[in-house]
């Protein structure tokens, strides 16, 4: 059994916030140099060039790269050999992710649902475990903005639909959010499990690299063809339209219930804000 | 696709030049009023109250800035989704509200609105908050303290970039999704 000490939980939960919400991952920036090199209206290239250049002004300033500094998503994986000392792991991850929050300058977003008084400190953390083989501790930080999470739906699609229905439910979301969720945008799809699986699933897909190919050629193939899909629709980039509607598409699948067939779409603005840190 | 340097507060002479695709930079005085505070600001024209601020010629953004850094008037300020304006934007433009800074698509009334009433919606780069922060000189919260990033503020903003998105003659520049290429 391995002791990790509560305080190197909150530090490093602490510098996960500040630096996904500060510096865009290398795989977002170089999609967008390919993107803008294949885009032809010139209004499609100006989008690109405000990205690239928020990115690096963000990067230089301090300044979060996006004023929405989304909410605190986190996906845990605690082996089954580690424990804390000094307090509870979820007690640990929000108390950094607090702190985080404070000291990077960032938006607190939470709100209650009704009064939409804000908490004051974007608590309580969304947090996610997983128990695993080991004696390590790695925390996936992913900062999730309104904007892209309002265009997401969970559907319990009939089996027979099959992925007939998957595809067009798939595309007719991502046409329908139009321009809202700040194109580019990258889609989670999670297919199968049950209603709640399936929407975690979705979310977790989006933690891949935009250039990681599924393992499954199956799948692989699901996610060229919904991506090659999806930029057909001609929103573009910020839906000032051109070929870039959307970065990447990636697809979780689960075994489901006889009767089901889940399916969710969660997606993700350009400002693919996520970090993650092994203890 | 023209460009502009226009100067707050706006008249209908400044919007009915305005066309879909042109590049507009704002100089000026412009105010910040998201979700909550259209609501609040609703309830007070209900209650025979004046606004926060004057709403002839005003520019709206739609944003909730992230905390300003020692030594800066405000934080990261891009635009926000501007759809869960709708329902109270065409009251305001009927005010005299001339323009409406966000990111995403409208509705219907307040496109037809927009043309009855001589105003227009800029679209701002969603996401782009450190590039359209430094863009904003001056800060102050001038109602809803409260509402923290929801607060009305009033900016200073010299040079701040948007595009015409929406126009006085029913100019819409967002793409229509091409479903049936598509879905093929």
């Amino acid at each position: 059994m391995r002791t990790i000490d509560k305080k190197t939980v909150v530090e490093a939960v602490a510098a996960l916030c500040m630096e996904a919400n500060r510096f865009l991952p290398a795989d977002v920036l170089a999609a967008f140099a390919r993107a803008k090199a294949a885009e032809s209206s010139a209004a499609a290239r100006e989008v690109f060039n405000q990205l690239e250049e928020n990115a690096a002004l963000a990067k230089e300033t301090g300044l979060p790269l996006c004023q929405d500094c989304g909410l605190g998503v986190f996906f845990v994986e605690v082996g089954e050999d580690v424990r804390l000392a000094g307090g509870g792991l979820r007690e640990a991850i929000n108390e950094g992710m607090v702190r985080g929050y404070q000291d990077g300058f960032l938006r607190k977003s939470t709100c209650d649902p009704f009064s939409r008084k804000n908490v004051g400190d974007n608590s309580p953390a969304i947090v996610h475990f997983d128990l695993v083989p080991g004696d390590r501790l790695k925390i996936t930080m992913m900062a999730k903005g309104g904007g892209s999470e309002n265009m997401s739906r969970v559907m319990m699609l009939a089996p027979a639909q099959g992925w007939k229905g998957v595809r067009e439910f798939v595309i007719r979301r991502v046409a329908e959010s139009g321009s809202n969720p700040c194109p580019p945008i990258i889609v989670g799809v999670g297919i199968g499990g049950n209603f709640e699986l399936a929407a975690i699933n979705s979310k977790k897909a989006l933690m891949r690299e935009l250039d990681d190919v599924h393992a499954d050629p199956e799948v692989a193939a699901m996610e060229a063809d919904l991506l090659a899909s999806i930029n057909r629709l001609g929103i573009g980039p910020m839906g000032l339209g051109g070929g870039t509607t959307c970065l990447g598409v990636k697809v979780k699948l689960a075994p489901c219930h006889l009767a089901s067939l889940p399916l969710a779409v969660n997606i993700q603005c350009h400002s693919a804000r996520h970090k993650e840190v092994t203890l | 696709m023209a460009e502009h340097h226009l100067t707050t507060p706006l008249t209908d002479a400044d919007v009915s030049k305005l066309r879909a695709g042109d590049v507009v930079y704002l100089t000026g005085v412009i105010y910040t009023g998201r979700d909550a505070a259209h609501k609040r600001i609703v309830d007070a024209l209900d209650a025979g109250e004046n606004p926060p601020f004057p709403l002839q010629g005003a520019v709206i953004y739609y944003v909730g800035p992230s905390p300003a850094r020692p030594g800066r008037p405000i934080g990261s300020a891009g635009p926000t989704t501007s759809y869960r304006m709708d329902s109270y934007a065409p009251r305001l433009l009927k005010l005299g509200l001339k323009g409406m800074i966000g990111k995403g698509m409208r509705a219907a009334p307040v496109r037809e609105a927009m043309e009855t009433e001589m105003a227009v919606y800029f679209g701002a780069t969603g996401g782009a908050g450190a590039l359209l922060g430094l863009r904003i000189k001056d800060a102050k919260v001038i109602a809803y303290e409260d509402l923290g990033p929801e607060a009305v503020r009033e900016l200073t903003v010299e040079n701040f970039p948007v595009l015409v998105i929406n126009d006085c003659v029913g100019g819409d520049l967002y793409a229509v999704p091409d479903l049936e290429a598509a879905l093929g």
